[in-house]
């Protein structure tokens, strides 16, 4: 683990290969800035001391070109960094295609981790050298925050929604991993490790665990359970969607809408059905809200993953 | 005033207790508020001194954590709501503001006296909830665990900070109609002196947020105490929701708290400096456009919330906008100095620090403001340092640079000049040490609100304890050197510092109505020559 006193936290991933130019480059700026004015204050506050017998003829109480300058310069330079820092900030929830999806569940006060062959983690993230992976988070009781500086990047886990955030480990090791926000009596004690390995290591990680089956398959297993096959089979005689492959596809609705079916919507699409309902269905089916936990969730939904079935 | 024997002051007018608990002098009610923020400032401090104990050591090893959540969420509460927000503009700018503008008093001496009630009750309700107890929530009451998940005194401090809103809504309104309608004959709007001007956009704020928290309080208890679904999804309510409401409060929040430190400065750096401020106009626009941009910059505490991307952009942009009246206040103040003749009395040493202090936490709020930026850095040490340098380094400067300025207007005494000095320079190191070596916490990723912490940010939170300990002195030496002026400090006459403004063109200190006659203005303000 990265101990020891040092004055910048070790960079490992792209999002943090981004960021700290960025933060350099703000520093310089802001540090001009309060350079110069420090400066001219001490200059100004010695050379017209009361006892000095400097010239003060002509002192200006305004100076229309000069405020202007001073008004003008900084909004340039400020939509300059602007546009730096919102440019970097979306490619955090742009996922690459080909990035790995892991499931992570918060609660008070321990991480959970699922990856799609199965294997599951407590207190520790185990990810792939190299790798674009894209975490899609909630929260099971208040709101935490997954926070990793050596990466660079914190995200919110809200209970009740997915959030996701994007970005390639760079360099293998073991890094801290915290709580971010306040969760109650030991916020400061939810923390863990991430543990980025090779990518062989990675696959002998993922194939070492008690031997689950893949997330998928428990999805499977859990939509006939609660019954979803009953209607949203191919051969029913219930007018319900067809789920094969349901995330990425678009989706057209109802009330006119139309959206990119994500995580976010199948899972309120089985908590709340009511909320979007498909073009050519009648609003029938019934809410499961409070009967599935969240890691059983993320198993469902992963199951209607596209290509899932065929794995 | 005709006769030594008739100039009775304001604090003469009646001496019992009874006399002071009633009144109805805009002057004694500024004591009043006076006497009651300084007991919350202290017990707020306390609090913090704990914490800065506490982490002086990686284990949580002075107080358990749940005492330690209840600590700091103490010291939030109190330095926020009983406090910061009432500071300058209950103490102040309620002695200041009538006669700055002329006037024998604010336009609604009894609900001036109400709100001082509202706020005394409001303040007990708080304090009960804080040590009876305690409250765990953080000042900010981040549902869904405020609502649903913490076992502490939540709905007891709701009800306190809602009562403390009151007073808050009233002295604003009271504020808005005295400027309104009660200025001397000739003091155009052009001619008000900038602290008028701030503590008039901090009133707007007070009256347009303040009802909003107040609403989301309520909400708030309304789902902890009968499970109505608001903000908790398990019960079909939305967290973020809660967020929304909350800073939309909370951000102008903050410039309730430092527009009236910006009035202070720009009343001290000019009699100082012997010189107009420079480019008077843009100085009142700016603040005006604080006031305005301050209430569409709230969703920049939400970037890692959840919110949509775009939103997070938008709100982003306009962060950045807001920092540019900030800008030219500071350039404006910088450029009064320009040609002065500068002397290096307590106050000036106080209004010179706060502008330094002032720069650097907004300087360093536009890395928060970048969004990439704040991922990394938000919910940190960095945002802790950075909203300290601003409502610390930016507000209880002014405020005290403020209290030695006008302390001779207000006892008719002078305070020692040479401690006043040596405090505000105790008080401007013992500050940055406490506060920049957080800067550096919080980009090696030092999250806030922990109670224990990895061995590897022990070393800065050390030299941060340290400075705590510096700064405790630096707050404890003007409640004894002031003390001892009120009876043993050089009588001051009217206008001590040769000032320009209204206030000091009556006795020191003032008469109960103010002025012997109505005064009437002829020119514009600080008309100081080098």
């Amino acid at each position: 683990m990265n101990t020891g006193f040092h004055l910048l936290p070790v960079s490992a991933s792209s999002a943090a290969a981004r960021l700290d130019p960025l933060a350099l480059a703000v520093l310089l700026l802001t540090g001009a800035v309060a350079l110069a004015v420090t400066v001219l204050i001490v200059v100004f506050c010695v050379r017209y001391r009361a006892s000095s017998d400097a010239d003060r003829s002509g002192a200006p109480t305004r100076n229309r070109v000069l405020e202007v300058f001073w008004t003008v310069t900084p909004l340039l330079l400020f939509f300059g960094i602007y546009a730096w820092g919102a440019i970097d900030y979306a490619r955090l929830y742009q996922a690459a295609p080909d990035a790995m999806p892991v499931f992570v569940v918060a609660k008070q006060w321990m991480w959970k981790a699922q990856h799609r062959n199965g294997r599951r983690e407590v207190g520790e993230l185990h990810l792939p050298l190299g790798r674009p992976v894209r975490l899609v988070m909630t929260s099971q009781d208040v709101i935490h925050s997954l926070f990793v500086p050596a990466f660079r990047i914190k995200q919110d886990l809200v209970p009740g929604r997915y959030t996701s955030i994007a970005f390639t480990p760079t360099v293998a090791g073991e890094y801290r991993l915290f709580c971010a926000e306040y969760c109650g009596t030991e916020h400061a004690m939810m923390g863990g490790r991430v543990v980025v390995l090779p990518p062989a290591e990675f696959a002998r990680w993922l194939r070492a665990g008690p031997s689950e089956p893949g997330l998928a398959a428990r999805g499977f297993a859990l939509f006939r359970r609660y019954g979803c096959s009953g209607c949203h089979a191919a051969g029913s005689s219930v007018h319900a969607p067809d789920l094969n492959g349901l995330l990425g596809r678009r989706v057209h609705l109802q009330d006119g809408r139309e959206l990119t079916a994500d995580e976010g919507y199948v899972r309120d699409s089985i908590l709340l059905p009511q909320k979007d309902v498909v073009a050519g269905y009648q609003p029938i089916m019934p809410s499961f809200a409070g009967q599935i936990d969240e890691e059983d969730l993320l198993a469902i939904i992963d199951y209607l993953r596209e290509g899932a079935h065929d794995e | 005033m005709t006769s030594e024997a008739a100039a009775t002051s304001y604090l003469a007018e009646g001496l019992s207790l009874r006399s002071w608990l009633t009144t109805h002098d805009h002057k004694r009610i500024a004591i009043l508020y006076g006497f009651s923020i300084t007991l919350f400032f202290f017990l707020g401090g306390i609090a913090a001194a704990l914490i800065r104990l506490e982490l002086a050591t990686p284990q949580g090893d002075l107080v358990t954590a749940d005492t330690y959540n209840k600590l700091f969420t103490a010291h939030g509460v109190i330095m926020v709501w009983l406090f910061l927000i009432p500071s300058i503009p209950s103490v102040l700018g309620n002695f200041l503001l009538p006669m700055m503008i002329g006037a024998r008093d604010l336009a609604f001496p009894r609900l001036n006296l109400a709100s001082w009630y509202f706020y005394l009750a409001g303040g007990a309700v708080t304090l009960w909830a804080l040590l009876v107890g305690g409250v765990d929530t953080g000042w900010t009451f981040y549902t869904p665990f405020s609502s649903m998940f913490s076992n502490s005194n939540v709905v007891l401090a709701l009800v306190g900070v809602l009562i403390v809103g009151f007073s808050s809504i009233m002295t604003g309104l009271n504020f808005i109609v005295t400027v309104h309608t009660m200025r001397a004959p000739g003091l155009g709007w052009f001619r008000l002196p900038l602290f008028v001007w701030a503590n008039y956009a901090t009133s707007l704020i007070l009256v347009l947020a303040t009802p909003v928290l107040g609403m989301t309080l309520i909400l708030v208890g309304i789902e902890r105490l009968f499970q109505v679904g608001i903000f908790d999804p398990a019960l079909g309510g939305d967290p973020l929701l809660f967020q929304h409401l909350f800073w939309f409060y909370s951000h102008p929040a903050v410039y309730i708290m430092v527009l009236p430190a910006m009035g202070v400065a720009s009343e001290i750096i000019p009699c100082f400096a012997r010189k107009r401020v420079f480019g008077y106009r843009f100085m009142a626009y700016a603040i005006l456009g604080i006031a305005v941009i301050g209430f569409l910059v709230w969703g920049h505490h939400m970037f890692v919330s959840g919110q949509s991307v775009y939103a997070g952009m938008v709100f982003s942009l306009l962060s950045f906008m807001v920092a540019i009246p900030s800008a030219i206040k500071v350039f404006n103040w910088t450029a009064t100095l320009y040609k002065g003749r500068i002397t290096f009395s307590a106050p000036m040493l106080y209004a010179l620090g706060f502008v330094g202090l002032f720069t650097v936490g907004g300087l360093t709020g536009l890395f928060l403001a970048a969004l990439a930026l704040d991922v990394h850095l938000s919910d940190t040490y960095f945002v802790v340092a950075h909203f300290h340098y601003i409502m610390v380094g930016g507000s209880v400067m002014a405020y005290l640079g403020g209290v030695h300025f006008w302390w001779p207007k207000v006892t008719g005494r002078l305070y020692p000049e040479a401690w006043g000095r040596v405090a505000a320079l105790i008080i401007f190191a013992g500050f940055n040490l406490t506060f920049f070596p957080q800067y550096l916490l919080g980009y090696e990723g030092m999250p806030r609100r922990y109670h224990s912490y990895p061995e590897e940010f022990q070393a800065l939170h050390l030299l941060s304890t340290a400075g705590a300990a510096t700064l405790a002195v630096g707050y404890l030496l003007p409640l004894f050197y002031l003390g001892w002026s009120l009876k043993f400090g050089k009588r001051a006459g009217p206008n001590p510092w040769a000032a320009t403004g209204l206030e000091w063109q009556t006795d020191s200190p003032p008469p109960p109505h103010n002025f012997a006659s109505q005064p009437v203005v002829t020119g514009e303000p600080y008309a100081y020559t080098p």
